[in-house]
């Protein structure tokens, strides 16, 4: 019995939808995802897909879909970290590629 | 106190003599870099790579190295797409700025037959100059704006150096300077560092891969890359310098562009011009 109502609740729980991201946080998501992104542009390292990220969290954000602007910024900051590791792990094994 | 024994005295001073010897010795070989053998094993493996392509003919690029777009080359080259911009080019270049000087008045030997020894290494700046930077840099010393470094007229006036160029080899010069050794360093750099959301570098699609197709296009051979610039490109419609196209290509890699006249960019046609040395200038040039 006990294990049915467990079961019965952890499914409720699944089925539950996610909980909506606030204006605090979808404002805080793309300050973060900016900041990575001045670095990577500092580093010359941007990638084109973290500017288009960024446009789409400012422009959702605007919009007051404060959902989508937090997913867009999160991404942004994905690819705005991981652009700047690229150009890091590149400064030395570049030579590797190299024809001699 | 304890005294050293003769036999301790000896040990030590064998680990002095290690340490000084180990911090003078020089860097391991494959820490130096030579240009020229660089360059020489740059070109082994194109002309090992294409053996039926003759050395005069990697400028061509795509066309030097496909039979089938070389014979839709050769129809376009009928009526080449940028008479257009060589009419506007030499009519720039013989206007005189506003104070009475000319572009000519700028350049060694008048700016005719000088393109295959750009990009240079300027000892003044530290810095490389490319040949769309000294058009600017002429225009700038003679009260005039300068020109969008990409495209417009200054693909024009390249143009026009370009042609008085033709068949002169290049002959790109890294000066005994080790800030003009670290351009060219940089510029090797960049050509071989993966970049972008893709993760691709220069080398990744212009070196192996050359020759093949990526989806519609031909990749051009590294080597020669630079011996057509300005091109007439169908992709954009209009003419274009080296820095567009290479721009075009971080673009394509998914990698933000940098700035027209980034150093990096400067420095990554210098190390692949010098690549071509005694590649045959052929600019103005077509790519689809």
């Amino acid at each position: 019995m006990i294990r049915s109502i467990l079961l019965a609740a952890g499914l409720a729980l699944l089925s539950l939808p996610a909980v909506a991201a606030t204006q605090a946080e979808a404002e805080a998501a793309l300050a973060a995802a900016q900041t990575a992104e001045a670095d990577a542009l500092a580093a010359k390292a941007a990638w084109t897909t973290t500017e288009a990220d960024l446009t789409k969290a400012q422009k959702a954000l605007a919009a007051g879909q404060w959902d989508q602007a937090k997913a867009a910024a999160d991404e942004a900051l994905t690819l705005a970290k991981r652009s700047v590791e690229q150009a890091n792990e590149q400064k030395t094994s570049w030579r590797n590629a190299v024809f001699r | 106190m304890i005294t050293p024994s003769p036999r301790d005295r000896f040990a030590l001073a064998r680990y002095v003599v290690c340490a000084l010897l180990l911090a003078t010795a020089p860097a391991k070989a494959e820490d130096k870099i030579d240009p020229e053998t660089e360059r020489k094993a740059f070109q082994a493996f194109f002309f090992a790579k294409f053996p039926k392509v003759a050395k005069e003919e990697f400028g061509n690029g795509p066309y030097a190295v496909n039979e089938s777009m070389r014979k839709q080359w050769k129809e376009m080259m009928e009526f080449p797409p940028y008479e257009f911009a060589l009419d506007e080019g030499h009519a720039e270049w013989d206007k005189p700025f506003a104070n009475g000087r000319r572009y000519a008045d700028c350049f060694d030997n008048k700016g005719q037959g000088v393109r295959q020894t750009y990009p240079r290494f300027i000892a003044a700046t530290g810095q490389v100059e490319t040949l769309e930077g000294a058009i600017n840099r002429c225009r700038v010393e003679n009260g005039e704006k300068p020109l969008d470094p990409m495209t417009g007229l200054m693909a024009s006036l390249a143009a026009v150096m370009s042609e008085s160029s033709q068949g002169k080899p290049f002959a790109i010069v890294i000066p005994d300077d080790p800030r003009a050794l670290a351009a060219y360093e940089r510029g090797e750099e960049f050509f071989y560092s993966r970049k972008g959301q893709l993760g691709v570098s220069c080398a990744s699609c212009h070196m192996s891969p050359a020759g093949e197709r990526m989806r519609g296009d031909i990749l051009a051979p590294a080597l020669g890359i630079m011996a057509a610039m300005p091109i007439y490109r169908s992709d954009w419609g209009s003419m274009g310098t080296s820095i567009r196209r290479l721009s075009t290509c971080s673009f394509m890699t998914r990698a933000q562009p940098l700035k027209a006249d980034d150093e990096d960019y400067r420095d990554l046609e210098y190390f692949l011009s010098y690549m071509s040395n005694g590649i045959p200038i052929v600019g103005p040039g077509t790519r689809p």
